[in-house]
């Protein structure tokens, strides 16, 4: 019987005209630039933008590896553990090294690391390959707290990162701390949608949706799926560091567990697979939503409510809308956004306007 | 020697308790084709409830009656809310599907029964037993036989009853199933209700050794390489691989600790299943599927 596949295809056309995308992009870049800034809060740049632009940018990182090469995995937080630690040993150690260039350096050995769990999927194909995966999860962690070298000689492991500094320009602040992130976050998804668009991104495409097709295409189905291990495991690592050093500031191996890993992959089902877009949009539901929950219930029930409870009705909701997500909505958010578009342009008559997408 | 040996039947003790848990894996796989990541959250609804009706006061029947009623009840709403509506998707929609299912289960037993932990007497003593010459815990004897039992029983229904059969015909395929009349909504809330089943007997028993409570949703993680060692379906596999894993992370823990660092169990079983796969791609007794182009 003919099974429905996991991802419908992905919409290779685009919903706005090149100019108009374009210029809406520099839009949205330059509202982000500025407005924090104009805003002002130190509440909004640490606890909103800041882990909201670094979960967008782990999201992308799986997402490459899942929603456009279709290998699942759950050992996301796993790769950004070694961008961390890689990027703090190149930072303590080389003490001359530029922070972009740790940062690089950190992401390369994450990638690396990537591709050797990424090895048996050269053998083991769909769902035994969550095995490699998963033991990347237990095992990477154990093994960052188990020897204190990777640390620096801390016995439990953790990490804390050093006064981040770009030349002259001291970035150790709030603000600082979103301007790096948002400047390393912009580059690699740009950098990756390129990937993406190219021919690299199209072979993904065609490995995920049958490999022995892709392979009668001349495309070498192994090695694509290697690289989208590596260059996701390159994304999550350098998202991992910027978790370390502009979120957290004080990270042990144990903050990068399952649970973090489930909670990219979450993002990702409510963003949306194979959608760029959709790490972002999938990222602020994720940040927003606990933010929400605990305001609506304080303002329901008034006072203090049990966070233990309220961690629970969190679960129970998260569950209910990752069910709902994959029903009612398999392409996410993204697609929602991009229906409620269409209907409106159609609605002002600049439908004619747009190539059709399916 | 004697150490040895002790280690190495303890382990193989405990590994049948993960072979419990697998087992509720391969009814679902077997019977729906879904890869069911809940299992292990289905283990600690189970236990939190049976554990709160008895605290309540009811006797251990009813409590035992009342909480595979609820199992029974979710396992309906699973298959008209989850999986009716996801039929025909592919196999890793489904399986994230029942991540979030997971997800729902451990908030439901939550927000109903709180996080407290609770003890658990269902008549079993973890006192040593020699045998032998060897001390072995009377539990883990008193545990092995009970899942020896249940193991033997599950293998009866789903091998040679025309339940059994259906299961199967389901599994191998839904269309044809279909088509001489085999109602697949029923046997799939049957496959869903008997895994309940086992995962209330799992939860029982883990629950009266280390207590009711969070991490008993945690086996989940350690009967995966268990699953993934004896392949998804076959329940003798899972035995054989439930024994190797608990034999095989208990010696690692002990003889290997000491020289590369504590803690092993942790990820033991995951390297242990990845070198299976490599060697073996489909696990020990799994069948290889042929890709239809």
């Amino acid at each position: 019987m003919a099974t429905v596949p996991f991802f419908r295809p992905t919409p290779l056309g685009l919903s706005l005209r090149p100019a108009a995308r374009n210029m809406l992009s520099a839009l949205v870049l330059a509202a982000a630039a500025l407005l924090p800034f104009v805003i002002g809060s130190d509440y909004l740049f640490s606890a909103i933008l800041v882990p909201f632009l670094i979960l967008s940018l782990a999201g992308l990182g799986l997402n490459v590896l899942t929603g456009y090469a279709g290998q699942l995995s759950l050992g996301s937080a796993a790769f950004m553990a070694v961008g961390a630690f890689a990027t703090y040993n190149l930072l303590v150690r080389l003490p001359d090294l530029p922070l972009p260039a740790a940062l690089l350096g950190g992401g390369l050995v994450s990638g690396l690391v990537g591709l050797g769990f990424g090895l048996p999927s050269l053998r083991i194909k769909g769902f035994y390959l969550i095995a490699s995966t998963l033991a990347a999860q237990f095992f990477i962690p154990w093994l960052l707290s188990q020897y204190s070298w990777f640390s620096n000689g801390n016995a439990s492991g953790v990490i804390t990162a050093p006064p981040l500094r770009l030349g002259p320009v001291d970035l150790d602040s709030p603000a600082g701390h979103y301007a790096a992130t948002l400047a390393v976050v912009v580059l690699i998804t740009w950098m990756a949608a390129n990937l993406l668009k190219g021919p690299t991104g199209r072979a993904w495409i065609a490995v995920r949706d049958l490999d022995a097709s892709a392979a009668a295409l001349g495309i070498a189905p192994g090695r694509a799926k290697l690289f989208a291990f590596a260059v996701s495991s390159f994304i999550l690592g350098i998202a991992g560091a910027l978790w370390a050093f502009t979120y957290l500031g004080t990270v042990e191996p144990a903050g990068f567990d399952l649970d973090r890993s489930f909670q990219i992959l979450f993002i990702i089902i409510i963003g949306g697979l194979g959608s760029i877009r959709g790490n972002f949009l999938g990222a602020a539901f994720i940040v927003l939503l606990p933010v929400a929950l605990s305001l609506a219930a304080s303002a329901i029930i008034g006072g203090n409510v049990d966070p233990a409870l309220l961690e629970n009705i969190q679960k129970l909701l998260f569950g209910a809308l990752i069910i709902f997500f994959l029903v009612t909505e398999p392409d996410g958010l993204t697609q929602l956004v991009d229906r409620a578009h269409r209907t409106r342009s159609s609605w002002i008559g600049l439908g004619k306007f747009r190539q059709q997408e399916r | 020697m004697t150490f040895f040996l002790e280690v190495l039947i303890g382990g193989a003790l405990a590994g049948v308790m993960y072979s419990l848990v697998a087992i509720g894996f391969v009814l679902i796989y077997r019977a729906s084709g879904v890869f069911n990541f809940a299992q292990g959250t289905m283990i600690l609804f189970a236990a939190l409830t049976f554990a709160n009706l008895v605290e309540m006061g009811a006797p251990m029947v009813l409590a035992f009656a009342v909480t595979l009623a609820l199992l029974v009840v979710s396992a309906i709403l699973t298959e008209r809310l989850v999986l009716r509506p996801l039929a025909n998707r592919s196999v890793i929609t489904l399986f994230l599907a029942t991540l979030g299912l997971s997800y729902v289960f451990e908030g439901v037993s939550q927000i109903a029964w709180g996080t407290q932990v609770h003890a658990l007497d269902i008549g079993l003593t973890d006192d040593p037993i020699a045998l032998g010459g060897l001390n072995l815990s009377r539990f883990d004897l008193a545990a092995t036989a009970i899942a020896g039992v249940l193991v033997a029983a599950l293998a009866v229904l789903t091998g040679r009853t025309g339940l059994g059969l259906s299961l199967r015909a389901v599994a191998a395929d839904p269309l044809a199933a279909l088509s001489i009349g085999i109602r697949q909504e029923r046997v799939t809330v049957i496959a869903w209700s008997l895994a309940g089943f086992v995962a209330l007997v799992a939860g029982l028993l883990w629950g009266a050794r280390s207590g009711v409570q969070f991490s008993l949703a945690l086996i989940v993680l350690k009967a995966l390489p268990v699953l993934i060692i004896g392949g998804f379906t076959s329940v003798g596999g899972v035995i054989v691989a439930g024994i190797l894993v608990g034999a095989g992370e208990k010696l690692a823990e002990i003889f290997l600790g000491p020289i590369i660092g504590s803690g092993i169990e942790n990820w033991f079983a995951y390297v242990l299943a990845l070198l299976f796969l490599l060697i073996r791609p489909t696990g020990l007794f799994g069948q290889r599927d042929f890709v239809r182009i």
